[in-house]
């Protein structure tokens, strides 16, 4: 009898592969989109943590107060000292000392004369060093545009756009004006290594990037940072695991009423990163939990319409003796059948896709011109926990529910009615 | 001993808000081995009758008994079990299985008997040489004509050697010529094995072939004719 079901389960295309087909689609969708929302969001939080606010940031508690007015003369001291305190307190993250800073650029021609000027963000990180990770972190290697990344002391990297306004070349001198840690005027000069072009407007508009050895020699600011940020190992942002760790840090200061003392926010407690980290949590769940919805509701219609299609052959069953019962629980079988079928294969197509876009992204930078958020240019998926079960419950349990429905359409009528139905 | 007792049958459907009488007190018997049709012009409850009889449906009022079981008390089980172990159903339409094979079209009753595959096999070839189709076997009916569908309708209702075989409208998409064929195969199988055909028509070259025909109209026996006995 089991085999009977199946051939005709098999030959019947409309009963097995079309079936299957939608399912697939429908789950091979929902798994893709999962992966591709939290990709997406993922992302953005990822993008805004390499750059400025890492996956934990530590400060002094009176430059946290106002942070982004970039007041190195709030910052750390004895950073040196911070540093070790941290590897040893947290032993699976990384850590990159930042210093934010602003000023003027100023252009020399030949004879020294100012040939332009223009404000400019800076920022010192870690460049020079033979095992520094922000080279990589923020792949300078991927957006420089003419010139190299710097090999030595005194070298910088300046926006693209900056230096087609200032006119400025790879190579050329250019002078820094701003002030030092304790207030006083400075100018120090630094010599233009290559430009990058992030494809991010924030950043591509007057960006000074320099080794911070080199920014503490400019700004009087030896062994201190305006910020020490922290990565978590596995390179993904996880607000829990943050409030975690900034948890354990703080309590270390609870009792030092210091206002330089050193305390440690997590990424989402940073400027507007709150409502985004916030926003792409519930996106993802919502967007997730629609689609989920939705390709259920198309799924337990397939099953639905199935089923129904199916009075004729339940007649002609029915007549022959079979039980309703029998009847009924062989279609549910067949649907779990499909369901899983279909679940596998769409899930496992979701999950190549979503694995290509996670290794490769699509490229997207064309449409990100004028972005004033620092948002990524390439579309990425990102493959979590659920992306391997969720595809399942619109796959399994929807078509299931649509074909129990539709089935109980052989209880309620009478063996006649359908009968009926099978004449037509 | 009779096989069918039908007593004082009304069948009523509901229709909007009042109901319809398909069937007004029907009174009839029928015995082992009868070749008998029910006929009448459409609308005269053919169907309705055929439908009881067979337990895919149940009376109104009266009662009807099948093989000593009253229908209108049989429950969904019991309705099934004797469908499966002892009645037959060739319909106008064909109804075969469209993905499955003739052979598997006529194994089919003999898998919800749980027959094993040399019992299987050899009432299936049985059946399938009654009809004339040994050849075709593997054939499926959208390959088939429809005169050998009906004929493969013939070897699935009789393979299981059911006591009763119900036919509605059997040869009313059929030519004279299958039509006579399959009638004569009817009647054989009935001479042969002594089943009980009870057919529903108002096709002239069934009515000839019967052996006992009752005129139905408006839901009622309206007459009755003894042609032989059986
Ligand atoms: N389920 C139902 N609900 C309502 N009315 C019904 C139902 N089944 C049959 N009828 C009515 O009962 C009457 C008898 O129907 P039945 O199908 O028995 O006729 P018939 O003699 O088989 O006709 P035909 O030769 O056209 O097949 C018809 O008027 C039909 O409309
Ligand atoms: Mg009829």
């Amino acid at each position: 009898m089991i085999k009977f079901l199946i051939k005709g389960l098999i030959r019947d295309k409309s009963r097995s592969r079309l079936p299957i087909i939608v399912v697939t689609i429908g789950v091979f969708l929902t798994v893709w989109m999962q992966a591709y929302i939290t990709g997406f969001m993922g992302e953005t939080i990822e993008l805004n943590a390499r750059f400025t606010h890492g996956h934990v940031k530590v400060m002094t508690r009176a430059y946290a107060e106002e942070m982004n007015q970039l007041p190195n003369d709030l910052a750390l001291l004895e950073v040196s000292a911070l540093r070790e305190e941290l590897s040893l307190l947290f032993p699976g993250m990384e850590w990159a000392e930042r210093i934010q800073f602003g000023g003027l650029l100023d252009i020399p021609d030949e004879s020294g004369q100012t040939r332009a000027q223009g404000p400019a963000v800076g920022m010192g990180l870690d460049l020079l060093s033979e095992n520094t990770r922000e080279v990589k972190r923020l792949e300078f290697e991927r957006v420089l545009v003419r010139g190299s990344l710097p090999k030595e002391a005194g070298e910088v990297l300046i926006s693209e756009a900056f230096s087609q306004k200032m006119l400025v070349e790879p190579g050329e001198e250019i002078t820094f004006i701003g002030s030092s840690m304790n207030g006083s005027m400075i100018m120090h000069n630094f010599t233009v290594a290559g430009t990058l072009s992030f494809g991010v407007e924030t950043l591509d508009r007057g960006t000074l990037i320099a080794d911070i050895e080199d920014v503490r020699l400019a700004l009087d600011m030896q062994d201190a940072a305006g910020e020490i940020i922290g990565f978590f190992g596995d390179g993904f942002y996880d607000d829990e695991r943050a409030y975690d760790t900034i948890k354990a840090f703080n309590a270390g200061y609870k009792d030092d009423p210091d206002e330089y003392a050193p305390v440690m926010k997590t990424l989402s407690q940073q400027g507007s990163m709150a409502t985004y980290v916030q926003m792409a949590d519930i996106w993802a769940k919502y967007i997730s939990l629609i689609f989920i919805i939705a390709m259920g509701l198309v799924l337990w219609n397939a099953g639905l319409l199935g089923g129904l299609r199916r009075y004729g052959e339940v007649g002609i069953r029915l007549a022959m003796g079979e039980e309703k019962g029998h009847i009924y629980r062989s279609m549910i079988y067949e649907s779990i059948i499909i369901g899983i079928v279909g679940s596998v294969i769409g899930t496992a197509l979701g999950l190549l896709l979503a694995w290509y876009m996670e290794t490769h992204g699509i490229n997207i930078e064309g449409m990100m011109d004028g972005a004033s958020m620092m948002m990524p240019n390439a579309i990425r998926c990102r493959i979590t926990p659920p992306a391997f079960y969720l595809g399942f419950i619109p796959g399994v349990l929807s078509t299931v529910i649509g074909t129990a429905l539709s089935g109980i359409g052989i209880y309620k009528r009478q063996t006649a009615k359908l009968f009926k139905e099978l004449e037509a | 001993m009779e096989i069918i007792e039908i007593k004082n049958l009304v069948k009523r459907f509901p229709m909007g808000k009042g109901e319809f009488t398909a069937l007004r007190g029907v009174d009839l018997n029928f015995g082992k081995g009868e070749f008998a049709g029910l006929i009448g012009p459409s609308g005269s409850g053919k169907t309705t009758l055929l439908n009881i009889i067979g337990s895919l449906d149940v009376p109104t009022e009266g009662s009807v008994t099948v093989l000593g079981r009253a229908i209108g008390k049989l429950n969904q089980k019991e309705a099934a079990q004797l469908r499966k172990e002892s009645l037959g159903f060739i319909f106008q339409s064909y109804n075969l299985l469209q993905v499955h094979t003739v052979y598997e079209n006529v194994e089919f009753p003999l898998l919800l008997l749980k027959l094993n595959v040399t019992e299987r096999k050899k009432m299936i070839m049985d059946a399938l040489e009654w009809v004339g189709l040994t050849d075709k076997v593997q054939s499926k009916p959208p390959q088939l004509s429809g005169g050998e569908c009906q004929r493969v309708a013939i070897a699935r209702a009789m393979v299981k050697r059911p006591s009763l075989v119900l036919a509605d409208e059997p040869t009313a998409n059929l030519d004279a010529a299958n039509s006579h064929n399959i009638l004569k195969m009817m009647e054989n199988l009935n001479q042969e094995l002594n089943t009980t055909f009870l057919f529903a028509t108002h096709d002239e070259k069934v009515i000839n072939y019967l052996h006992r025909k009752i005129f139905l109209l408006d839901g009622k026996v309206d007459n009755e004719e003894i042609i032989r006995n059986h």
